[in-house]
C-alpha cells in the first residue's frame, strides 16, 4: 500500500518533471500573491506588500527543496548523482576503465557472436508453419542420401507422418533465351509446397496432382531472390518457358519472400517436379533402388500424437522391411530422425558450435575473473577515499551504491561497445561466400534475443564482479586507514583474487594450446601429401547434359575437349574425371567390391567399400598422382575393352597382400563385371582431410560415361591466362556449354572449411584470452607493487639487490603465471584431442607447440610484468620513507 | 502577527487537517483558517506550510486540484479524504488525552500525593 503511494508520487514526477516543478513554483507564486494581496488591502503601498510578503514566507529555496523532498521521487535524483559522480570519478581513472571496457566488450562480443551463429544455426527452426514438428528422415550411415523407391516406400509404408515430401538438388544450366548460365535448384516431390504449407507470391505451386509419371511435369516455381534478380521484378512471369538444360520448362509461380528452401545453408533458384529428373540430367537416377543419390532429404510433419521416438521406431521398422526385400540393395542401414534445415550435417553443426560456445563462456569466465580483479584492487586503491567519506558521515549503503553505479556503468558501456562489435561481424558472416561457385550463405542476423542476451551476460557479469569489494567496504575501519595509510593484509594467504587470476591464465594457457595445435594441423594439411597436387591445377566443371548431349555424344565430345585443351601452349597435362574430383565438395561416392570368386553378390560377402573414380587417361599425370606399378590408362580402355582398373597403394594390400600381388588379379563389381587390376597408385585423401586411409579404385571413364566430369588442366603458366584460354577453347567447341573454372587449391577450401573455421575461431578466442591474461597480471603486479611500496624501499635502503625486489615485488604474480599456465597447457593437451576431429593432423604431440605455448606465456607473463617491475625498480627509497 | 506562540512540533499536520476539515482551501486559505479558529494565537512559518502539505498529499490524507480562489487567482485547493478524516479523528482524540493528561499532571496540588 505504501509502496503503491510511493510509486503513485513517483510516476508523474518521473515522467513529467517540468510539469512537477511549475506546480510547485505557480503554488508558491499564488501564495505570495494572496498575502500581498492581503497586505495591500491593510494600507501599504503594492511593491512594498510585495516585499513583505516575500519576508514573512521565509527562505524560498530551502522550502521549495523541502517540498520536492516531501514529493519523493529523490531515488532517480540520487541515481543521477551517483551517475554523475560516477563518470567524474572513472574519467580520473582512464586506464582502469578503458581496461575494464574492453574486458567486458571483448568477452560480449565474442559471446554475441557465438550466440547469434547458435541462434540462426541451431536453434531457430525452418520459416514454415509448424516446424517444430518437422522432421527429415536418415538413411544410412552419416548420409541422408537415399534412394527414390525408397523414399516411395517410405511414404506408402509409415504410419508416422501426415505426408512426406523429398527433394534433391538439380544443378542445371538455365537458358532465358539469351545468356544459359548454371543455377542451383531443388528438385522436389509434388506434394513439396502442400507438406511445408506453403502459398505461392505469384502464379502458382505445383501439387502431387501435377505428376503422372516421368518427365510429366516441365513446370518451374521460382524462388523470390531469384526471380527478384534475373527476372527483375517481372509480374507476368508466369507462363514463360525457359531452357533447363536445353528442355522447355515452363514457369508457372514465384515461391514468398521468406521462403528459401528446406536447407539452411544453400538457398535454390528455382524448384522443379522430381519427376523431371531424367529429362534434365540425361540419366535416370530416380527408378534404381540401389542409387542413393535419388533423394537428398525426406521429411514431413509428424501426425498429431506421434512422439519422435514413436516416428523413430516406425522408421526402423520399414528400414528393416527394405533391408529384407531388397537384400542386394542394401546392408546394415538404419534410419534416423533429424531436424529440417541442417539435414546430416546437423550433428557436426551441433557439436562445433557446443565447442564454441564453451570456449566462449571459457572467455566470458576469464574476463569476470579479470573484473573481479580490477575491481578489487581499485577498492583497495581507493581506501583512503571510501573511508574519508564514511568518517564524512556518508552510509555505507550509500558508499556501496556508488561502487554498484560505476560497475553498471561499466558494464553497459562495455556490454554496448561489445554488442556492436558482434553486429557488425555478425553482418559481415552473413553474407560471407565461403566458397566459390556454391551460392551458400550462413543464416546469422543479430535480432532481438541477440541483443537481450548480450546487455544481460554485460550487466550480470559487471554487477557480480563489481561488488566483489563490497566486503573489503563493509569491513573499512575508517579510523585505522586515514591514520595508518592502507596496508596490504595477510601474508602468504591466497585471495580470492589471486585464484580468479589463476583460473584465468589457464583458460588463457588452454585457449593458446589448442589454437597452435589447430594451426600446426591446419598447416600440415596444407602442405601434407594428399595423394595429388593441388597446386597449379585447375579443374573445369561441365556438364555436358546442360548443352543437351546424351548417349555415346557424351564421351564423344569429352574426348574432344581433353583434345582441345592439351594444345593450349603452356598447358602441360589434361585429365578427366566422372562428377567430382577427390576433396572437391566432399561428395566422393563408394562402390562395392567382391572377390573374384564370390558367387553371390549379396551386402554381406562385399570385399571392401572403395571410392570410385571413373578417369581419363592421362589424368593420373594431370592430377601428379604417383603410378607406383603397372600401366595408366589409354583411349583403347573403352566399351568394346575388357573390363580394367586402377587401384591405390591401400585397395592393392587390402584386397591382394601387395602391390606387385595385385597386378594382373581380378576382382568382381556389384553388377557382376569382372575387372582387372592393370595399374597401382599412392594412396591419397578422397572425401575429407581428416578420414582414414581410405581404399579407391579408378576405372576407364569410357566404360562407364557420365554428362557431369572435372577436366584437370595442370600448367606452368599464370592461372588467368590459362583460365581465358580454356574458356576460349571449349566455346569454339560448343558455345552453348556453361563452363566454370576454379583452381583445385580454391576448391580444397571446403573440405578445409570445418579446420579452417576451427583454427580461426580457436586463433581469435586464444588471442583474447591472451589479451585478457596480460591485463590480469599486469593489474596483480602493479596492485602488489604500489601496496607493497615501502616494504620495496626499506629493503632497497638495506641494500636488496635487483634480483631480490623484484622477487619480492613480481613472485607471486610469476608463480601464479608459471601454475596457471602449466595447468592450461595439460588441459590444452587433453581438448586437443576434440581438436583431432575437426582439424586434419591434430596432434599435440608436437614440440614444436609445447616450445610455442611455453614462449608464448613466458612472452604474455614478460609483457604483463614489465612497466610494474620497472616502477618497483625505479623506486627511490629516501623520498619513499620521507614521504609515508 | 502579534503575540502568538510558536506551535508544537507535529501538531502543524493535525492543525492543517483540521482547517481543511472544514472546507476545501488553497495554501494560503489554511493559513488564515488557522489563524482564524486559533484566534491569532498560533504562528506558523508560511513557508514551512507547503512541505507539510505536500507531506500529506503523498500520504493520501489530502487530495489537491486547481481552481480559482476568492480574489480570481488561479490556486491549488486542497481537501480531506477518506484517509484524512479518519487520521483527523485519531489525532484529535490522541491530543485530548495528551492534554487532559498534561493539564491534570499541572493542576496536582501537594495535598493530593
Amino acid at each position: 500500500m505504501k509502496l503503491l503511494a510511493y510509486l503513485r508520487c513517483l510516476a508523474p514526477k518521473f515522467l513529467h518533471r517540468s510539469q512537477v516543478e511549475e506546480d510547485l513554483e505557480e503554488e508558491l507564486r499564488s501564495h505570495l500573491e494572496h498575502r500581498a494581496n492581503d497586505l495591500q488591502r491593510s494600507g501599504l503601498p503594492r511593491a512594498e506588500a510585495e516585499r513583505r510578503a516575500r519576508v514573512e514566507f521565509g527562505g524560498q529555496v530551502r522550502y521549495t527543496e523541502e517540498c520536492r523532498e516531501a514529493l519523493g521521487g529523490t531515488l532517480f535524483e540520487t541515481l543521477g548523482q551517483d551517475a554523475r559522480f560516477s563518470l567524474r570519478v572513472l574519467r580520473k581513472a582512464p586506464g582502469f576503465m578503458l581496461v575494464a571496457v574492453l574486458t567486458l566488450a571483448l568477452a560480449i562480443g565474442a559471446n554475441a557472436v557465438v550466440f547469434g551463429v547458435l541462434n540462426g544455426l541451431v536453434l531457430h527452426s525452418l520459416n514454415v508453419s509448424q516446424a517444430e514438428n518437422l522432421y527429415g528422415t536418415e538413411y544410412g550411415i552419416d548420409t541422408g542420401f537415399q534412394s527414390y523407391p525408397n523414399y516411395r516406400d517410405l511414404r506408402e509404408r509409415n504410419r508416422s507422418f501426415e505426408s512426406l515430401a523429398a527433394w534433391q538438388f538439380a544443378f542445371v544450366g538455365l537458358d532465358t533465351g539469351k545468356d544459359p548460365s548454371r543455377t542451383i535448384g531443388f528438385a522436389t516431390t509434388g506434394n513439396y509446397f502442400d507438406v511445408l504449407k506453403i502459398r505461392p507470391y505469384l502464379g502458382r505451386l505445383f501439387h502431387s496432382s501435377d505428376e503422372h509419371g516421368p518427365n510429366s511435369a516441365p513446370y518451374l516455381v521460382l524462388s523470390y531472390a531469384y526471380w527478384h534478380s534475373r527476372f527483375n521484378d517481372d509480374r507476368g512471369v508466369a507462363g514463360r518457358v525457359v531452357q533447363l538444360n536445353k528442355h522447355p520448362f515452363t514457369i508457372i509461380g514465384v515461391a514468398p519472400p521468406e521462403f528459401r528452401g528446406t536447407l539452411f545453408f544453400a538457398s535454390p533458384d528455382f524448384f522443379m517436379p522430381i519427376v523431371n529428373q531424367e529429362q534434365v540430367e540425361g540419366e535416370n537416377r530416380l527408378e534404381a533402388r540401389g542409387n542413393t543419390k535419388g533423394v537428398f532429404e525426406a521429411f514431413g510433419h509428424l501426425k498429431p500424437g506421434v512422439t519422435p521416438a514413436q516416428a523413430l521406431a516406425d522408421l526402423k521398422a520399414v528400414g528393416a522391411y527394405l533391408e529384407k526385400t531388397y537384400p542386394k540393395e542394401f546392408a546394415q542401414k538404419n534410419y534416423s530422425l533429424e531436424r529440417v534445415g541442417l539435414t546430416s550435417f546437423g550433428r557436426a553443426v551441433r557439436a562445433f558450435m557446443a565447442g564454441l560456445t564453451l570456449l566462449a563462456g571459457l572467455i566470458l569466465l576469464g574476463a569476470c575473473a579479470n573484473l573481479g580483479g580490477l575491481f578489487a584492487a581499485r577498492a583497495a586503491d581507493r581506501s583512503r577515499e571510501v573511508a574519508l567519506r564514511l568518517a564524512l558521515g556518508a552510509s555505507r549503503g550509500r558508499i556501496m551504491r556508488q561502487l554498484l553505479t560505476e560497475s553498471v556503468l561499466i558494464s553497459l558501456v562495455g556490454g554496448t561497445v561489445g554488442l556492436l562489435g558482434s553486429i557488425a561481424l555478425l553482418r559481415r558472416l552473413s553474407v560471407w561466400q565461403p566458397f566459390p561457385g556454391a551460392s551458400i550463405h550462413i543464416p546469422v542476423s543479430p535480432d532481438a534475443t541477440v541483443y537481450v542476451i548480450a546487455l544481460t551476460l554485460a550487466l550480470v557479469s559487471g554487477i557480480l564482479f563489481g561488488t566483489v569489494p563490497v566486503r573489503q567496504v563493509l569491513r573499512t575501519d575508517p579510523y585505522g586507514i586515514i591514520k595508518s595509510g592502507a596496508r596490504t593484509t595477510g601474508g602468504r594467504r591466497i585471495t580470492v583474487r589471486e585464484l580468479l587470476l589463476g583460473v584465468q591464465i589457464a583458460i588463457c594457457a588452454v585457449l593458446v594450446t589448442s589454437s597452435m595445435v589447430a594451426v600446426r594441423g591446419l598447416v600440415r594439411s596444407l602442405y601434407g601429401n594428399l595423394g595429388f597436387e593441388p597446386r597449379n591445377a585447375m579443374l573445369v566443371s561441365t556438364n555436358l547434359a546442360m548443352a543437351g548431349y546424351s548417349g555415346h555424344q557424351i564421351p564423344t565430345m569429352q574426348k574432344r575437349m581433353v583434345a582441345a585443351l592439351q594444345t593450349i601452349p603452356g598447358v602441360e597435362r589434361v585429365g578427366l574425371v566422372n562428377n567430382y574430383a577427390p576433396l572437391v565438395y566432399a561428395s566422393a561416392s563408394r562402390t562395392n567390391v567382391f572377390k573374384e570368386g564370390a558367387a553371390d553378390l549379396r551386402p554381406s560377402n562385399v570385399a571392401a567399400m572403395p571410392y570410385r573414380y571413373d578417369v581419363s587417361p592421362q589424368y593420373f599425370p594431370a592430377a601428379s598422382t604417383a603410378l607406383l606399378a603397372g600401366r595408366d590408362f589409354n583411349w583403347h580402355d573403352d566399351k568394346n575393352a575388357p573390363s580394367v582398373a586402377v587401384v591405390n597403394r591401400e585397395f592393392a594390400s587390402k584386397i591382394f597382400g601387395s602391390v606387385t600381388n595385385a597386378l594382373g588379379q581380378y576382382f568382381k563389381l556389384q553388377d557382376g563385371t569382372r575387372v582387372q587390376v592393370v595399374g597401382v597408385v599412392e594412396d591419397g585423401k578422397y572425401l575429407s582431410l581428416t578420414e582414414d586411409q581410405q581404399p579407391a579404385i579408378f576405372l576407364p571413364f569410357l566404360q562407364s560415361p557420365a554428362s557431369q566430369s572435372h577436366l584437370v588442366v595442370r600448367s606452368s603458366r599464370d592461372g588467368q591466362q590459362v583460365t581465358a584460354a580454356v574458356r576460349n577453347k571449349l566455346r569454339e567447341l560448343d558455345a552453348a556449354l556453361p563452363v566454370d573454372t576454379e583452381t583445385w587449391n580454391s576448391m580444397l577450401s571446403v573440405v578445409l572449411f570445418p579446420a579452417r573455421v576451427a583454427t580461426m575461431s580457436l586463433g581469435v578466442l586464444g588471442i583474447m584470452g591472451a589479451m585478457l591474461s596480460i591485463t590480469g597480471i599486469f593489474g596483480l603486479a602493479a596492485y602488489s607493487v604500489s601496496k607493497r611500496k615501502r616494504e620495496l624501499g626499506i629493503r632497497i635502503a638495506l641494500g636488496a639487490q635487483r634480483v631480490e625486489v623484484l622477487r619480492a615485488a613480481l613472485g607471486r604474480a610469476v608463480r601464479l603465471l608459471a601454475l596457471g599456465s602449466a595447468a592450461g597447457l595439460m588441459l590444452g593437451l587433453l581438448a586437443s584431442r576434440v581438436l583431432a576431429v575437426i582439424v586434419y593432423q591434430a596432434t599435440p604431440r608436437d614440440p614444436l607447440v609445447l616450445a610455442g605455448v611455453v614462449l608464448s606465456m613466458a612472452l604474455l607473463g614478460l609483457l604483463a610484468t614489465w612497466v610494474p617491475a620497472q616502477r618497483a625498480l625505479s623506486l627511490d627509497p629516501s623520498t619513499l620513507l620521507r614521504e609515508e | 502577527m502579534p503575540d502568538s506562540a510558536q506551535i508544537l512540533p507535529g501538531t502543524l499536520d493535525l492543525l492543517i487537517l483540521k482547517a481543511v476539515s472544514l472546507g476545501p482551501l488553497h495554501g494560503y486559505g489554511v493559513l488564515l483558517r488557522i489563524g482564524q479558529i486559533s484566534d491569532q494565537a498560533l504562528l506558523i512559518e508560511q513557508g514551512a506550510l507547503y512541505p507539510a502539505l505536500f507531506r500529506l498529499v503523498r500520504q493520501s490524507l489530502l487530495k489537491a486540484s486547481w481552481g480559482t480562489s476568492e480574489n480570481n487567482r488561479r490556486a491549488k485547493f486542497y481537501e480531506l479524504t477518506a484517509a484524512g478524516r479518519k487520521r483527523l479523528r485519531e489525532e484529535t482524540d490522541g491530543w485530548n488525552r495528551l492534554a487532559t493528561a498534561i493539564a491534570s499532571a499541572l493542576a496536582t496540588r501537594p495535598e493530593e500525593i
